[in-house]
């Protein structure tokens, strides 16, 4: 069973919300990345997003744009990621590690190559932003094919047989963006989520986490209310960004912001475990 | 024609995030329903001719050839179309496509700002709110069309991330694209960006090669031997080719910008520097981009060729040899400029200069009986302020 099953199907049992971080790897260099990530781990991570920097991210806001470039300024490159992940297995076997980027980086390394690659270092999923399911007949096969999950977006501007079709492509889970922007852009209305996300429900059983607008425990409490699961991005890259020139104290502020969305979200769904040791 | 995919080969396609899909996905649909309606083209031919002036003439540049001492060189003036570029072809019948699609704002992403100039006029005329992004390098180096667009009534918004140049305005286009949705319609500028674009940017553009090809047959009583244009994204060039694809006997020569040189690494030529292939944009196509997918800096003295990829219906062209991908350095460009200038009165802006730079290659070993039209896709004013500088003089 994929990593990224596992975790929801335990979360499932105990009745809790998935919590995901997103981080953009490299950012602000890549020797820190994995301490990050088990920081993560640390505060509550059930899933790490692992941004893929890229040079023209269209889809994110400034926030994300900015640690793309510190982070290709400092040299990162998909090979470091995949290094990073393998890194990152040989302590922490079980939090699943989903990739999140734009689709050409992943065509230079070429399909295959990387499809088998992310597998063997222990890469759970695949979310490439500019890859909709129309165009993802090439890669998402070969992902599937190596046991890692292709995982695709919904938006508030979906059509009901377009969903339909995602649905049946995807895979790991359906990240649902909030809103319509780019990261880090407006907050969400979380009643206007779980109105979008009630039909969802109807055409799978593949879990529904929410990411875009999700900027503090009072937010990620209200989604979790509604969702499978709850996307924290721009957030954690803002404490990276104002600590990029100590990156020693960034473990800390990552999990000063995501401990604080982990107890929030425990609190708004099941009161009883709020304060139980995970 | 692309496939359903809106595919043109291996290239092309639709490659966006998820919110934009659905936005596609209706201007495909607003397109294929009045893409053979007399009705709609009837307007466009309309705006054509009443507000942007079509036709264009040919013009025999007879004192030019006689002293090139080859071939006769023909320029199809697209500078003499209103806002002096062959933009307003393309402009006039997307600004058609946003008022059927009742979207009371538009958007554009513009390098040398002929796009943006075109955008803002045509927004203007229809009474739609208009914003327009530009690289702040961009913004710098062609600030007179900045404030024509804002005369217009256009924001010009200045774009400081990446490179700064036309890529990273068209980010930040889709970006807002993104964000704005519901209201807003992308004027996109060039044949490149996801499915339709690349189609109805070269449908609205081929009128540039009917007309050509019309005026060749009346004015030089054939068809020419060679058709010359600069390709950026290559909406101009398309426009010229496409009418023409069929002819075997007219040879193609598509013009990028070879910068300091293709072996230097310094310019905007994916095609002629064998580019690998990527998505940038929405489209697969040839694409500048470093051994690890970054997208690479581009350098060129034209802001309009300045960016990284090219239409995918050209990567097409160019993998099966319909056209000839070639490369025109800077010096080259400015030769080109400045000859046309003092031989013929006519000052062309350096996008076009790319396609003089080629015909002055080409010219000399072809014979006098022989003929090549030239795309003048668009006049010089924008940039006397770059050669200005150039030869060492400030206003």
């Amino acid at each position: 069973m994929n990593r990224i099953d596992q975790r929801f199907s335990e979360l499932k049992q105990q009745g809790r919300r998935a919590l995901i971080p997103f981080i953009t790897a490299g950012d602000p260099a890549p020797r820190y990345t994995v301490g990050f990530m088990h920081a993560l781990v640390e505060a509550g991570a059930d899933v790490i997003e692992l941004g893929v920097p890229f040079s023209d991210p269209m889809a994110d806001g400034p926030v994300i744009q900015k640690a793309c470039e510190r982070a290709l300024a400092a040299g990162t490159r998909l090979v470091d990621l995949l290094d990073m992940v393998a890194e990152f297995r040989r302590t922490d076997s079980a939090t699943p590690v989903v990739l999140m980027g734009y689709l050409n980086p992943i065509e230079r390394i070429g399909y295959e190559a990387f499809a088998r690659r992310a597998a063997e270092v222990g890469v759970d999923g695949v979310l490439t932003v500019d890859m909709p399911p129309e165009e993802a007949d090439e890669l998402a096969p070969l992902l599937k094919a190596n046991g890692v999950a292709a995982i695709f977006l919904v938006a508030p501007t979906t059509s009901r047989q377009r969903a339909a079709a995602i649905c049946a492509q995807g895979d790991g889970y359906l990240y649902y963006v909030s809103l319509k922007g780019v990261t880090g852009s407006a907050t969400l209305n979380a009643e206007d989520v779980a109105e979008h996300l009630a039909p969802l429900r109807e055409l799978t059983d593949l879990p529904l986490c929410v990411g875009f607008g999700i900027r503090d425990g009072a937010t990620a409490a209200e989604v979790a209310r509604v969702a499978d699961g709850v996307i924290a991005g721009s957030a954690l890259v803002n404490r990276i960004a104002d600590n990029a020139t100590t990156p020693e104290a960034v473990p800390g502020a990552l999990k000063a912001v995501l401990g604080d969305m982990r107890r929030a979200m425990d609190a708004a769904t099941a009161p009883d475990l709020a304060d139980a040791p995970r | 024609m692309p496939d359903a995919r809106g595919r043109f080969g291996p290239y092309g396609g639709r490659f966006v995030s998820e919110t934009l899909s659905f936005a596609l996905e209706d201007l495909e649909e607003i397109y294929a329903s009045l893409r053979d309606d007399p009705a709609f083209q009837a307007e466009f031919d309309h705006d054509l001719t009443h507000y942007v002036g079509r036709p264009s003439p040919l013009y025999h540049a007879e004192r030019w050839s006689n002293a090139l001492g080859g071939a006769q060189i023909w320029l199809k003036r697209e500078d003499l179309n209103h806002t002096g570029a062959h933009k307003v072809n393309n402009t006039i019948g997307q600004a058609l496509l946003a008022k059927k699609s009742g979207k009371p704002r538009v958007i554009a992403e513009t390098g040398a700002g002929q796009h943006g100039v075109a955008t803002a006029t045509v927004a203007a005329r229809l009474g739609l709110e208009c914003d327009v992004y530009m690289g702040a390098t961009d913004v710098e180096r062609q600030k007179l069309n900045v404030y024509r667009m804002r005369l217009l009534g256009a924001r010009v918004i200045p774009v400081e991330s990446g490179t700064r140049t036309l890529k990273d305005a068209m980010n930040e286009a889709l970006r807002d694209w993104v964000t704005n949705v519901d209201d807003t319609f992308y004027i996109i500028g060039t044949v490149a960006g996801p499915h339709p674009y690349p189609l109805l940017v070269r449908d609205f553009n081929a009128v540039v090669g009917r007309e050509a090809r019309r005026q060749s047959l009346e004015q030089i009583g054939r068809l020419p031997d060679a058709l010359v244009a600069c390709v950026g994204g290559g909406s101009n060039a398309l426009g010229l080719f496409y009418p023409f694809v069929e002819d075997e006997g007219v040879a193609m020569y598509g013009v990028e910008a070879g910068g300091d040189g293709v072996a230097t690494g310094r310019h905007a030529a994916p095609l002629s520097s064998g580019a690998p292939r990527g998505v940038l944009h929405g489209n697969r196509t040839y694409l500048m981009s470093d051994d690890a997918g970054q997208v690479a800096d581009t350098h060129s003295i034209s802001a309009g060729l300045d960016y990284p990829g090219v239409g995918p219906e050209h990567a097409l062209w160019k993998d099966v040899g319909r056209v000839n991908y070639v490369a025109a350095n800077d010096d080259a460009v400015l030769e080109a400029f400045r000859e046309l200038t003092h031989m013929e009165g006519i000052m062309p802006a350096l996008e076009s200069a790319h396609a003089l730079a080629q015909a002055k290659v080409m010219a000399p070993t072809m014979r006098p009986d022989q003929h090549i039209v030239v795309n003048l896709s668009g006049r010089g004013d924008k940039d006397i302020m770059t050669v200005a500088k150039l030869d060492g003089i400030e206003f």
